[in-house]
């Protein structure tokens, strides 16, 4: 999908949300949101006083009745507009995935061949199952899995990346996505999925926000709002009964008016939060989005800012994808020459990264020429996965390069042996976190080429920071135990599963779920499945297999294993937000006292005007104030809001200490200033 | 304030944080069933309670089961209490032969002292039998205690549990809390209290000659004017005496508060010397805070109890300086006029004090401070200490008269039983329902570093917010309501004995008073009616098992959960960052409940009192 970075507040999203904020004025739409809803029920009943004191009937003038009335519509607007633009972002997007979704048809196969029968239906007649055949130039109607056939694919419509990427049958490059276009060549498919299922379809409703659930932290949040929400409304309740009483025994002044405690009330209740807490769980989702995750679910967004352990694959993530010669050890009586020579000869064919830096090695190291590849003598071995060897025959030299086992076995089939020496170069290579490749001729062992793994910049950093968070980092290998620790070691993680199976990461995933830990990972193959099933965060590579993000609940669009350190920060982001802005609004409340209780109840109790320490200038401008400034702090928030609050790795107390410095001492301080700011301009321009 | 006042509270203090730990380690142990000590006197006692009531003693209670028998043996305790009252004029040990009581007030008083409030709607020597007195009450003051912490002990084993369902045995918990902690503690305050002068006996009330005989108008006859009128000589006085030393001991341990005497612990009787008050006032809070060391050593991380204790002490000190100070400058507008230097330096040097009400401030002040309403034998400071005291657990005895504080000195009290009975608070209640409150800390506090919250490795979901919502949400409920109620209800507000806001502030204290399960009076309000004492009753319930049932909902909830770990990416919640963000929920939620319920009480009064 076309992902460019959308400004916050670009034209058209603005003017949407604009729209949307009325139209979500519906009472259903309202009821939803508890806190806002009371706001609601306040609006309708200050406008209802308004009418009566239009009429004469006010028990305060229709004026101020009018102007509170006014701004706790806007609450209930801003409100609803912090929600349409987190929606409308997502909705911009949704609308660019769409176009990719075009009306296409498609090439039924009766048989899984090239040559069989065809015949043309429209692509949403497709059922699970049925087989497909797509030729160069064609759109992939559904999604599916690759029976026969390798294609480049241009899969730019979902992932935003130009470059195509080769699709073809069996192994990890098998699942195709619809949507995406067949550029050359031909595929025969598997449909994976019913119509409406599909993955773009998924990932529409996903960043529309149409399938979005309340998520678990997201619930119990608004229990501990409606819990406010309730005591506030009896703490406002009450009020009246108490001050009739106070009237009656001070044998002076009013009752509270039913406007003022409806502004009490809405000034109290958390509105602050519940008002742009969907608007944060959107945007949550949409900041995933924009870092190319697309995640099935809210609740797994929230489960990645709570996981305790990460398990990466070395490869790709922790070491850049290929390893690299750095050293000829030569078996005893054999010159370096000699093996640098055999070696280069072994690797001539190798079109491997590690062939070919083998070559490079030699060449640079011991100035040994590239030799022709047309020598019509040469007959080249590839690498098997029965011999693991690869090299090749040369003028009567047999030359072959493998694991030290391998090695052994065809040097013993040909009756020479593996010097000690050299077994004990294989080891210490290994020890060290290297491959070491043995290289052979014939009977003789030549000696060892060792093969490197180049641990990627700053992973080192990033690991460390990572413990800071609390994050143990786990890399998962197929290496021996040797190789592997030596590379968790320059690596800087934590813990390391060597020669991994899937069983033996399944068992680890479990062994760290029973001691309580969250766990995620990432992972592209088929055979991670029941790991990625197992995970609480698990992100599929969308270049993987059709099972692999099934069985995730989240797909990396970008197939970047590194972005797992990325997902967990937008998981502690969302949750980070919510609590700051709740604690920001807890804690505005205690200004919003000291403008509105002297005003109440300075007609009954003169003395508790000395309560007014803003020295706002009227009753009723002072409740005006606290409510306007209620209603614009939700727009002033909502960047904050859809951006989320900056998260910087730091051990917990410390991240706490500065969040309540900045959000509840913020939240104390600020009101007082804006409430009299607000105050001094009503003033100003005689509006109370 | 005078050096003196300091030193009273410094020693306080002092002397109860010096007994948390040894106390909090000894019940720590009772309640792990590991050998204790007093075990090997009072094993067998144990033991054949569970033969004669049937108690299979390892039989495992979920926390259905455990909520199921906490419910029945209370109401099953309130049936009895009220049946005694109605029965007493029947039952032997009652040399006064006192007949039955109401019915609404038998009501009020059962479930006053089931639920640990023991709120006193009657007076215990002219409407209590000695049978009543102790087969009733002071076996509720014992079982209601022992209940609070067994509660208290199914919710730490659920905290702790690492998934499991079984929170321990209700009966076994009650039993072993009452034999090995409540009984010996008792026993030992009983005996000092009555080395001190408290009563203890079966006798009638003796009729003591009066040392100085009074002349008096008898009432009926004052109309009849100067000439008609005549004097009667009352030569003589009736002293109510009875088992009381006995009830007291458990009464200020358990938190209940109910006294002997209708004047509580102001009785020279129930509380007769400057040492059986010391004594008295630590007992108030000697349980409630040892159980915070309790409950650190069962969770196995001492430093969570004293965490938890150390935010009862940041808020709890503070206040009871406050009180101490409130009272001991008295009126400043009075002050300037009765200039009495007390231990000021100014007056030892012979200079004039400055004729400025600050100066009451520095070491001048009424006489005494505020007197009134208070007993010379313990005078400003330690009526003061005791009132805070009181109010923070939820013990509601009391030694002198609230209704005579000053506005601020009278705010404190209202507000600590207004904060939910949890600065301390009641016997394992206070700690339980602390720890709902310390569930809310940890959500926002735990958001706000980026993790869904967990609280001891457990994590913190909607159905823990829901219950710990409940929890904190009931009492101020209950609050609000029963004294909107009683505030517009003309006869409700007749009972008052003050106009104005010092009326209001009597009825808003004693909702907080039921609402919250303290069970203190301010006095001045006349709450032994139909309404009150009705009204009162379905408070205190409430405020007590729509608050346990939850709390062990919750402790079921967290049992079945697993731990998560300790990383530094979790909240810590025993270091003071946790214990400052604590205090700052609850006295934010606190306050922001009942500022608007306190500016037209004592806020008015106190600035009219200054400023008026």
């Amino acid at each position: 999908m076309a992902l460019e970075v959308m400004t916050l507040f670009n034209g058209p999203i603005l003017r949407r949300a604009a729209v949307d904020a009325f139209k979500k004025l519906d009472p259903r739409v309202q009821v939803r949101n508890p806190v806002m809803f009371v706001v609601f029920i306040g609006s309708l009943l200050t406008t209802g006083l308004w009418v009566r004191a239009c009429f004469g009937q006010g028990t305060a003038p229709a004026g101020f009745i009018f102007a509170v009335s006014l701004w706790l519509w806007f609450t209930v607007l801003f409100a609803n507009f912090a929600e349409a633009m987190a929606e409308g972002r997502g909705k911009a997007q949704a609308d660019t995935l769409r176009k990719a979704r075009r009306e296409t048809s498609a090439k039924k196969l009766a048989a899984p061949h090239r040559d069989a029968k065809s015949e043309i239906i429209p692509a949403a007649r497709l059922r699970q199952g049925d087989i497909l055949l797509v030729e160069a130039g064609e759109l992939i109607p559904a999604d599916g899995e690759v029976l026969e056939g390798i294609a480049s694919v241009d899969e730019s419509a979902i992932t935003g990346e130009s470059a195509p990427v080769i699709r073809e049958s069996g192994g990890d490059r098998s699942s195709v996505t619809g949507g995406t276009k067949v550029l050359s060549d031909w595929l025969i498919v598997r449909v994976a999925c019913n119509p409406g299922e599909t993955f773009l379809d998924r990932m529409i409703a996903l960043v529309e926000g149409a399938q979005r659930q309340k998520t678990p932290n997201e619930i119990a949040l608004n229990i501990l709002l409606a819990k406010l929400t309730i005591i506030f409304l009896l703490v406002c309740g009450t009020l009246l009964p108490f001050s009739i009483y106070a009237v009656h025994a001070a044998g002076r002044g009013r009752p509270v008016t039913m406007t003022a405690l409806t502004a009490l009330l809405v000034c109290l209740i958390p509105t602050t939060i519940g008002g742009l807490l969907s608007a944060i769980g959107i945007a949550g989702m949409d900041r995933m989005i924009q870092k190319n995750v697309i995640a099935t679910s809210g609740r797994a967004v929230e489960a990645a800012g709570n996981v305790d352990v990460l398990l990466l694959d070395k490869t790709g993530t922790i070491t850049l994808g290929n390893r690299q010669a750095v050293d000829f050890l030569p078996a005893p009586g054999v010159s370096i020459g000699k093996l640098a020579d055999a070696a280069q000869a072994a690797s001539l064919a190798d079109e491997t990264p590690e062939g070919r830096s083998i070559a490079v090695l030699a060449k640079s190291k011991y100035n040994l020429r590239g030799r022709s590849l047309g020598d019509t003598h040469a007959t080249f071995v590839p690498f098997s996965a029965q011999t693991r060897m690869s090299g090749v025959d040369l003028a009567g030299r047999c030359i072959r390069k493998g694991a030290g086992d391998a090695i052994r076995q065809f040097v013993e089939g040909q009756g020479g042996a593996l010097p000690p020496d050299v077994q004990t170069t294989l080891e210490a290579v290994a020890r060290r976190g290297g491959t070491p490749l043995a290289v052979a001729e014939g009977p003789h062992v030549l000696g060892v080429i060792e093969l490197k793994d180049i641990v990627k910049g700053g992973i080192k950093e990033r690991f460390a920071e990572l413990r800071q968070m609390g994050i143990k980092t786990v890399m998962i290998t197929g290496d021996n135990p040797l190789t592997a620790a030596a590379i968790a070691a320059e690596a800087g993680v934590d813990d390391f599963l060597a020669q991994a199976t899937p069983e033996a990461k399944l068992k680890l995933i479990r062994e760290y779920q029973q001691g309580g830990r969250l766990v995620a990972m990432t992972g592209d193959g088929t055979n991670d499945a029941p790991a990625l099933a197992q995970a609480d965060v698990a992100v599929a590579m969308n270049s993987g297999t059709q099972a692999a993000k099934e069985a995730g609940n989240m797909v990396d669009l970008d197939s970047n294993p590194t972005k797992l350190i990325e997902v967990v920060e937008a998981g502690k982001q969302l949750l980070m937000t919510r609590g700051a802005l709740t604690t920001f609004s807890i804690a505005n409340d205690v200004s919003k006292y000291f403008a509105i209780i002297p005003a109440l109840f300075t007609g009954v109790y003169p003395d508790l005007g000395r309560l007014n320490i803003m020295h706002l200038s009227s009753p009723s401008s002072a409740i005006l104030s606290a409510v306007i400034f209620n209603a614009l702090i939700i727009i002033a928030l909502i960047p904050l809001a859809l951006r989320g609050v900056k998260y910087r790795p730091l051990p917990a107390g410390r991240l706490l200490l500065q969040n309540i410095l900045i959000y509840g001492l913020g939240g104390l301080i600020t009101p007082f200033i804006g409430i009299k700011l607000i105050d001094m301009l009503l003033t100003t321009l005689h509006l109370t | 304030m005078p050096e003196n006042a300091w030193l009273q509270m410094l020693i306080y203090v002092a002397v109860l944080l010096a007994l948390a730990k040894p106390l909090g380690a000894y019940m720590a142990r009772v309640y792990e069933g590991k050998p204790c000590g007093l075990d090997r006197a009072l094993g067998w006692l144990e033991r054949l309670t569970y033969r004669w009531c049937g108690i299979a003693a390892d039989a495992p209670m979920a926390w259905r089961s455990y909520a199921g028998a906490v419910l029945l043996f209370s109401l099953l305790g309130a049936l009895a209490v009220y049946g005694l009252q109605l029965a007493q004029g029947y039952l032997p040990l009652n040399p006064e032969h006192f007949g039955a009581v109401a019915p609404d007030l038998a009501l009020n008083t059962a479930v006053s002292f089931v639920t640990n409030t023991n709120w006193q709607s009657y007076n215990g020597e002219t409407t209590l039998s000695y049978l009543t007195q102790m087969l009733a009450l002071t076996v509720q003051n014992f079982v209601s205690a022992s209940v609070g912490m067994a509660v208290l002990m199914a919710l730490i084993r659920g905290l702790r549990g690492r998934q499991i369902t079984n929170l321990g045995n209700f009966w076994v918990d009650l039993t072993r809390g009452i034999l090995y902690i409540l009984l010996p503690l008792s026993f030992l305050l009983a005996l000092f209290l009555v080395s001190q002068g408290v009563v203890q006996t079966w006798r009638a009330y003796p009729k003591v000659a009066l040392v100085q005989p009074i002349r008096y108008v008898p009432p009926g006859e004052k109309a009849a004017g100067p000439a008609a009128q005549r004097t009667v000589w009352m030569k003589h006085q009736t002293l109510p005496v009875g088992p009381a030393a006995s009830q007291i001991a458990i009464k200020q341990l358990g938190t209940n508060g109910g006294g002997f005497f209708g004047t509580n612990s102001a009785h020279p009787f129930e509380n007769p010397t400057p040492l059986s008050n010391f004594f008295e006032m630590l007992a108030i809070l000697l349980i409630p805070a040892a159980l915070c060391h309790t409950y650190g050593r069962m969770v196995g991380d001492a430093r969570q109890g004293w965490a938890i204790l150390a935010a009862m002490v940041v808020i709890f000190v503070p206040l009871m300086i406050g009180c101490v100070a409130a009272e001991q400058i008295g009126n400043p507008r009075l002050s300037p006029l009765y200039r009495v230097p007390v231990l000021s330096r100014a007056s030892r040097v012979g200079q004039q004090p400055a004729p400025h009400w600050f100066a009451a401030r520095r070491g001048y002040q009424l006489s005494g401070g505020n007197m009134e309403g208070k007993e010379t034998r313990f005078g400003v400071t330690d009526s003061a200490i005791w009132t805070t005291a009181t109010t923070a657990a939820s013990n509601g005895s009391v030694n002198s008269m609230l209704d005579s504080y000053t506005p601020l000195g009278g705010l404190v009290p209202l507000w600590l039983m207004e904060l939910g009975e949890i600065i301390f608070g009641g016997v394992g209640s206070g700690l339980y329902a602390m720890l709902a409150f310390v569930i809310v800390a940890v959500f926002i506090a735990g958001l706000m570093v980026g993790r869904t919250p967990e609280y001891l490795g457990k994590k913190i979901d909607a159905f823990e917010m829901k219950m710990a919502a409940v929890v904190v949400l009931i009492p101020p409920a209950l609050v609000l309501l029963a004294a909107a109620v009683a505030l517009v209800l003309p006869s409700a507000v007749a009972a008052t004995n003050n106009p104005g806001a010092h009326g209001y502030s009597e009825i808003l204290y004693w909702a907080s008073s039921v609402g919250n399960n303290n069970g203190s009076a301010f006095a001045g309000l006349n709450t032994n009616s139909f309404f009150y004492n009705l009204l009162g009753a379905v408070a205190m319930w409430i405020s007590r098992y729509w608050l346990i049932v939850p709390i062990l909902a919750m402790a079921g909830s967290l049992g079945r959960k697993n731990i998560v770990p300790v990383s530094s990416g979790t909240l810590p919640t025993h270091n003071a960052l946790f214990v400052g963000w604590l205090v700052a929920t609850i006295v934010i939620i606190g306050a922001l409940t009942f500022l608007p319920a306190l500016a037209l009480g004592p806020v008015a009064e106190y600035l009219q009192m200054v400023h008026g």
